[in-house]
């Protein structure tokens, strides 16, 4: 089955997202992070979305999803790469990606969640 | 539903499952690119494009999106009509609130694609099933 593939470094899992996701896959993607972060022991996610030019309502709330199941398995959620105009399309649609940190890029990212877990 | 302007180039693809919503979104970007929008407007259109098409499918119980170019003597754009013969709905005014769902989501679907077009027309009533036309203009 098609799944978007999930590298762990260190305790941070790192899941990069380069395909137009249909639901199902976002669904499997969220499970399948859950399932990591007990596994793995990770104390921190970075998902880097720079890939994608969309990002609806559905996307955004499975995004707000893995941030708030991180957080209550003792993870941080960093979301980076967020593309402009995908910025500017989510304030419009109206979606606020509560507790959602985000960073610039994954270096930036990596430095927020290494400092996190200090 | 009436079109305000000129139709052209109009394809039919069908709205049954997820991988059907990505197909979508591909037609409606490549037709956004042909036009000349800005990344901002094509991101615009495509996210309401995505927005309907999952509408359909989940309250619709599935139908078919209708995307064509449209044109008028001033200005050219994107019309994208989304049709179900799904149950309908009942308060159309209430369906348009921010927040209202029904289906489990966030209730933005509706609203939020209102906000990301220029034009927004709906057409439902209980039992006849629901259609939604859009449209983006190009700014000139």
């Amino acid at each position: 089955m098609e799944r978007i593939p999930i590298l762990r470094m260190g305790r941070i899992l790192l899941v990069t997202i380069q395909v137009d996701m249909h639901d199902q896959l976002a669904l499997q993607l969220q499970d399948d992070l859950t399932a990591r972060i007990v596994r793995d022991r990770a104390n921190g996610v970075l998902i880097d979305i720079s890939s994608l030019d969309v990002v609806d309502s559905f996307i955004g709330r499975m995004i707000s999803n893995i941030a708030a199941m991180s957080s209550v398995l003792d993870a941080r959620t960093v979301v980076v790469g967020m593309q402009p105009a995908v910025a500017i399309t989510l304030v419009e649609l109206g979606l606020e990606l509560e507790g959602v940190r985000t960073a610039l890029n994954v270096e930036k990212g990596m430095a927020l969640l290494q400092e996190a877990a200090a | 539903m009436n079109a305000q302007g000129r139709l052209d180039a109009l394809e039919e693809l069908p709205l049954r499952s997820g991988e059907d919503v990505v197909r979508l979104r591909k037609a409606v970007r490549d037709r956004a690119v042909a036009l000349g929008f800005s990344l901002v407007d094509q991101t615009k259109i495509v996210t309401a494009a995505s927005e309907l098409g999952r509408n359909t499918i989940q309250h619709g119980g599935g139908g078919r999106a209708e995307v064509a170019f449209v044109s008028d003597p001033r200005r050219k754009g994107i019309r994208l009509e989304f049709i179900d013969e799904g149950p309908g709905i009942a308060d159309i005014a209430q369906a348009l609130v921010d927040g209202f769902s029904t289906g489990g989501g966030l209730g933005l679907g509706l609203s939020g694609a209102k906000r990301l077009s220029s034009e927004f027309q709906i057409e439902s009533a209980p039992g006849k099933g629901t259609r939604v036309a859009i449209v983006r203009w190009k700014p000139s």
